[in-house]
């Protein structure tokens, strides 16, 4: 296996193999996800846009869905998986990466409580409008708390924002969290730099954005529902800000480096040039960067009809989409393709099959989409088409 | 130069001793590498492998061979991490200078990996060696991505961090690692840092010896004699 790795220059023995291979690609590309969902989510619920309101359960689902498969990818790549809550009978706390499983399950708490204060409302209507056992699902899922009394609901709604108010630092901690994992490490320059933790967090926030937007569009066709385009133009207006901060971030970052010349600016050129030249020179500050940075300008500025804004939305939401997996998979896989020696590059092509491979990774992905699938025939991620879409 | 020393003393000291004695450790053991006297015949790999049973294509130590020619490019190599001897020198110009470097586990003061490892699998035992202990560790790989030397990988045995232990089961037994027992040449010693009578010791305290990668902050515990510029 080894002796197959492609190596240029010199390479550490120990090197030449990628360690963290694409389930570590996965991991923060998930909880990115989750973090941009919740702030969707946030917006309506905190700071009260309104016109978000369609998008607003789906969007605090989702981020619940994403959130319980992020740790997935990691279980898949642990030597001992079974040892995995060791990280919190026996944390070390001088580790950065010691904190997770604390802050990853207060913040599914979190989540998990203002989901069902969120739809507290459902859980009873249905509770008495279904018969059999579906009815003693929803008495269970109610917790035997029926009263839909105005006060009651009123109280919902003041706890509702309350924890929606702790999530959003939550979120935000969670995934700068994760972007400081790799920015605290000083043995890789690629990775160690103040900036990493900022990049993570608003490429969480993008991509969560953007994956509302393709999947509000593809549930809307299934369910040949018009979708809401006040919502939609909204989710256009802050993709492309929050785009905007993360591509500046992205760019100031690069350039930092290449502007101080350091020592390792010579591998990590050759680095840029050679092994991420497809992925993070075309891909991720090319193709996925320039186009949806243009475009959505256009669509969130510029008077269009309805269905070509939409449209154009689509396509740089997916875009963007690529864009961040790029830069995960950039700085993880990229931060491993030069040795420490400063004078090498290695390769890695993940494999199909096998515990870290593509179709492991297809799974997982897809697993979040299951779970909003499900949780959609138990409660309504949508409000009716009749009260609430208006396109 | 003894004043500078000095003075470099006097700021460091204190927090070192903080860490020392917070930690309830010493760094008892130092390991000297002489690059000049190292002939790169790979007996130290093939011992090492022998007697830690390292898995093919790991390597707990390795040798580099650095050849620096006239225009200014360098070539490196580590063929089988120099387990079986360098490979015939292919001469691609004037070669200004040519040299052996072993690496191995520097065995830090300040231990990036023992910094990062979340369940402390990681550790510095009293006597101040760097050990994993493979029965608490998840096999994460934080501390092979936090240790700027490439000295740890993952075992694919054992699925756990895996790493030098200056043959740790030796030196309890009052025995050398076996990389300095095998070496014909006497490249590599170990012995004990503040004992004025061990040659190890001696040479920390008077050689002019250098550390590999020192901007890292980490104050290994494996010094060099005669470390080259262009070796990182």
């Amino acid at each position: 296996m080894l002796h197959e790795v492609l190596t240029q220059g010199f390479v550490f023995p120990n090197e030449i193999e990628v360690l963290w291979s694409l389930m570590i690609v996965l991991y923060p590309y998930i909880t990115g996800l989750v973090a941009g969902a919740f702030i969707v989510s946030s917006l309506y619920h905190v700071f009260g846009k309104d016109e978000l309101k369609p998008v607003a359960k789906f969007s605090l689902v989702a981020a619940f869905s994403f959130l319980l498969f992020a740790c997935t990818p990691l279980l898949f790549h642990l030597g001992h998986p079974e040892r995995a809550f060791n990280i919190m009978f026996t944390p070390h706390f001088t580790s950065a990466m010691s904190g997770f499983g604390y802050i990853y399950s207060f913040y599914l708490l979190v989540v998990l409580l203002e989901i069902w204060f969120v739809f507290r409302p459902d859980i009873m209507a249905r509770a008495k409008s279904s018969t059999g056992p579906m009815k003693a699902l929803y008495w269970v899922l109610a917790l035997g708390s029926m009263d839909d009394s105005e006060e009651a609901l009123h109280i919902d709604h003041k706890i509702t924002s309350v924890l929606a108010a702790i999530g959003i630092p939550s979120a935000c901690t969670l995934h700068g969290y994760v972007g400081f994992l790799f920015g605290s490490l000083k043995s890789n320059p690629w990775w160690s730099t103040p900036l990493m933790p900022v990049i993570f967090l608003m490429s969480a926030i993008v991509s969560g954005i953007a994956i509302l937007i393709v999947s509000y569009y593809i549930v809307m066709i299934v369910k040949k529902q018009p979708v809401d385009n006040p919502c939609l133009q909204s989710m256009y207006k802050f993709l492309w800000g929050f785009f905007i901060i993360d591509l500046t971030l992205e760019f100031l970052n690069e350039l930092s480096g290449a502007y101080a010349q350091s020592q390792s600016w010579p591998v990590i050129s050759w680095l840029i040039e050679e092994n991420l030249h497809f992925s993070y020179t075309i891909l991720q500050m090319g193709i996925c960067s320039i186009i949806p940075l243009v475009v959505l300008g256009f669509v969130a500025l510029k008077p269009m009809s309805d269905m070509l804004r939409n449209r154009l939305g689509l396509i740089c939401s997916a875009l963007i989409l690529v864009q961040v997996l790029a830069m995960r998979w950039n700085v993880v896989v990229g931060g491993q393709l030069f040795s420490k020696s400063m004078r090498g590059l290695t390769s890695y092509m993940p494999t199909f099959l096998g515990r870290e491979g593509i179709l492991v990774a297809v799974i997982l992905f897809s697993m979040p989409f299951v779970v909003m699938y499900v949780f959609n025939l138990i409660l309504p991620l949508f409000e009716n088409k009749g009260e609430e879409a208006q396109g | 130069m003894l004043g500078g020393g000095l003075m470099a003393a006097v700021v460091q000291v204190p927090a070192r001793g903080a860490q020392a004695s917070s930690g309830g450790r010493t760094h008892l053991y130092g390991y000297v590498v002489d690059t000049h006297k190292c002939i790169g015949c790979g007996k130290c790999v093939e011992a090492c492998r022998h007697e830690n049973h390292v898995p093919e294509n790991y390597y707990r130590t390795w040798i580099e061979r650095y050849t620096i020619y006239a225009d200014g490019n360098v070539a490196v190599d580590s063929t089988h991490g120099g387990e079986k001897g360098a490979d015939a020198l292919e001469k691609k110009g004037q070669i200004d200078r040519s040299f052996f470097v072993p690496k191995l586990c520097n065995h830090c003061k300040e231990p990036n990996c023992v910094q990062v490892c979340p369940v402390g699998a990681t550790y510095v035992s009293r006597q101040g060696v760097v050990l994993v202990d493979e029965k608490h560790c998840v096999g994460c790989g934080y501390c092979i991505q936090a240790c700027p030397y490439g000295a740890r990988f993952i075992n694919p045995e054992t699925h756990v961090a895996d790493k030098c232990t200056w043959c740790y089961h030796r030196v309890l037994k009052g025995l050398k690692p076996a990389c300095v027992t095998v070496c014909p040449v006497g490249a590599r010693q170990f012995g004990k840092v503040d004992d004025p009578n061990d040659p190890v010791g001696k040479l920390i305290k008077e050689a002019r010896l250098q550390v590999l990668k020192p901007e890292m902050g980490n104050q290994p515990m494996v010094f060099y004699n005669g470390l080259d510029k262009e070796v990182r």
